[in-house]
């Protein structure tokens, strides 16, 4: 097809513009894609060398030793993985079942007339810089929690042991519930997407049979997305490893292992965005293999949910939301 | 003898008795329990709903009353002094994001294009790196700005422009391959037909037809890189001084909104919060103008 297009008479006249020949054209999109893919391994390789000092001079031991004392030479990042693991269980906790919750009430409940312009609305909310939810968090959130919240989540559950120490206001409870916040969009996105894969015929037939609203969502709709379901849950799991700045505003900074829910702590983002500056050497080496500990989780996860979302046939538009 | 013709039993009359005898007898129990859990969803859309609404009212209320004239025309002046502004931060936000995307966008339409023409192994690899590249944590990102541009060339715009613009050319590159892959094949043969080159087809027929969608693949790939903080705070450094120069540290209404949201003085959150909503309204109105922009075009082409 290609010989017989270059052998016919080109456009003539005005109009006529230089246009690669074929070959030309193949040639110059394979260096482009050739160039993307080479950034991304550049990438990956920057970040294998400069981390690899910290291995050589520590070992792995530093990966899972708790003393963070940069002055004295002591690397352990335990602390940092331990608040990355808190503040996402919190947020995932809080954020699965409301996150469902609204996504079934988006699907079925909510009147039909207000559906899409409710679903836009909290599609767009994902859309938010997390920044600004980091600035609310601080701002708005924080005090609320050191006069209200935390007080009398205390009073009510301090048998639990959770809660011990003084209420400030940051720390891991205020993390979480910012990530929530944060990530409660994206699971919603996903979930509604899923959810509306299950064949009509399905539901149908189970109404047929007398099943009742909640009866159909619990046997057919939620078993038929189950796999999509659990895409968007270790999706949003995977926005809340890797959130930077709004944990960092509102997590309090401290690199020892948090006691309490109250309790101001860090996770490896905060870490390596608060002290990336003025580290250098060792240090520097070691922020970089933590950036890398957190790459591979990341990566890992992300890739973990796509492939769940995309084995139930969709390609939720939810999957490019925010971060 | 009299026969009494009994009616034949049906076997599906007879499941539907059954069916109705067994929903019946659990009706009452079964229709509580079910607006029970459809009241807990209620209550749970009410909890995810109200923190964002929040979030938005919050931002709403405390950012307007910052927006003045010296807020947009000012650069940041130091503790106490009055009539600081964000403008500084407006031109580091303006040069880094449209030098990512002068960047961006046709490396990461171009590899569209190759993705969207090429079923080979190389292409399924490129897809699924482009996959996990949007993926990586933000955080790494900005790592890699420091090791590639920071540690040769300093702390700059362009090292800021170039961790951002990792972070667009992924997004770019999957959209733009959805929109081309959604042109008609037959589009493609008539043009072919015609003597049209490969280049030819791609500019004048593949282009135009996937122009929707590649728009709004873009303006959300803009929508996330302005919001960007992490990789910016690696790269750029700040700068309280009115810089246009992307081979100087620059400042950003991220990192400005990050760094004053933790000071003492009420003036310098106030710019963080007028700077929040800056950062806000300019994200919703390019993901709200790309919706309406690619319905639009998609409208009139029919």
């Amino acid at each position: 097809l290609t010989s017989v297009g270059t052998a016919l008479p080109g456009p003539r006249g005005r109009g006529r513009r230089f246009s690669l020949p074929d070959n030309g054209y193949r040639a110059g999109l394979y260096a482009v894609a050739l160039l993307v893919a080479a950034l991304a391994v550049w990438f990956l390789v920057a970040i294998v060398i400069q981390a690899v000092p910290a291995f050589s001079t520590l070992g792995f031991s530093w990966i899972v030793s708790k003393t963070w004392n940069p002055a004295h030479g002591q690397f352990g990042i335990l602390p940092f993985i331990l608040g990355t693991l808190e503040t996402t269980a919190i947020a995932v906790v809080l954020a699965v079942p409301i996150g469902l919750g609204t996504a079934v009430a988006l699907a079925f409940l909510v009147p039909a007339r207000i559906r899409p312009a409710l679903s836009t609305t909290v599609e767009l909310l994902a859309a938010v810089p997390s920044v600004v939810y980091g600035l609310w968090g601080l701002i708005v959130l924080a005090p609320v929690f050191h006069n209200t919240v935390e007080p009398f989540l205390t009073t009510a559950f301090g048998w639990t042991g959770l809660f011990g120490g003084p209420s400030r206001g940051v720390g891991l409870l205020l993390a979480g519930v910012i990530l929530f916040v944060m990530i409660v969009p994206t699971m919603v996105a996903v979930s509604r997407d899923v959810i509306a894969v299950v064949p009509t015929e399905q539901v149908e037939g189970a109404v047929a049979l007398g099943a009742t609203r909640w009866q159909v969502l619990r046997k057919v709709v939620l078993p038929g997305a189950r796999t999509g379901i659990l895409g968007a849950f270790t999706l949003a799991t995977g926005r809340a490893l890797g959130e930077t700045v709004a944990v960092a505003m509102v997590i309090g900074n401290s690199p020892y292992i948090a006691h309490s829910l109250k309790a101001p702590a860090a996770t490896v983002p905060s870490l390596i965005v608060n002290n990336f500056g003025e580290s250098t050497g060792t240090e520097l080496s070691v922020l970089i293999g933590a950036g890398l500990v957190l790459l591979v989780i990341g990566v890992l996860v992300n890739s973990a949910a796509r492939w769940l979302v995309w084995s139930t046939g969709t390609r939720s538009a939810g999957l490019e939301l925010g971060r | 003898v009299t026969v009494v013709l009994e009616p034949p039993a049906d076997p599906t009359l007879e499941r539907r008795a059954a069916i109705q005898a067994a929903a019946a007898s659990s009706l009452r129990r079964r229709k509580v329990s079910s607006s029970v859990a459809l009241g807990v969803c209620w209550l749970f859309l009410a909890i995810a709903v109200v923190p964002l609404v929040a979030v938005v009212y919050y931002v709403l209320a405390k950012g307007l009353p910052a927006w003045s004239t010296d807020f947009f025309t000012q650069p940041t002046k130091p503790e106490g002094v009055a009539a600081g502004g964000v403008w500084n931060a407006i031109v580091g936000t303006m040069v880094i994001t449209a030098i990512a995307v002068a960047v961006t966008v046709p490396v990461g339409l171009l590899c569209g294009l190759y993705l969207a023409e090429s079923d080979s192994g190389v292409a399924a690899t490129l897809r699924f790196t482009a996959d996990v590249m949007t993926g990586i944590p933000s955080i790494t990102v900005g790592i890699f700005g420091y090791i590639a541009i920071v540690r040769n060339f300093g702390y700059s715009g362009y090292a800021g422009a170039f961790a951002i613009g990792f972070i667009m050319l992924p997004v770019i590159t999957r959209a733009g391959e959805t929109a081309f892959r959604g042109v008609p094949h037959s589009l493609n043969e008539a043009a072919m037909a015609l003597g049209a080159r490969k280049a030819t087809v791609a500019r004048r027929i593949v282009l135009p037809t996937a122009l929707p969608g590649v728009i709004t693949g873009v303006l959300l790939a803009v929508a996330r890189g302005l919001g960007e903080t992490a990789p910016l705070l690696l790269t750029i450094f700040g700068n309280q001084f009115l810089q246009w120069s992307p081979s100087k540290p620059m400042e950003a209404l991220p990192i400005l909104i990050y760094n004053d949201s933790s000071q003492p003085y009420a003036d310098q959150v106030q710019l963080a919060w007028g700077a929040a909503l800056l950062l806000m309204v300019v994200v919703l109105v390019l993901s709200i103008g790309s919706r309406l922009l690619a319905a639009h075009l998609q409208k009139e082409r029919r």
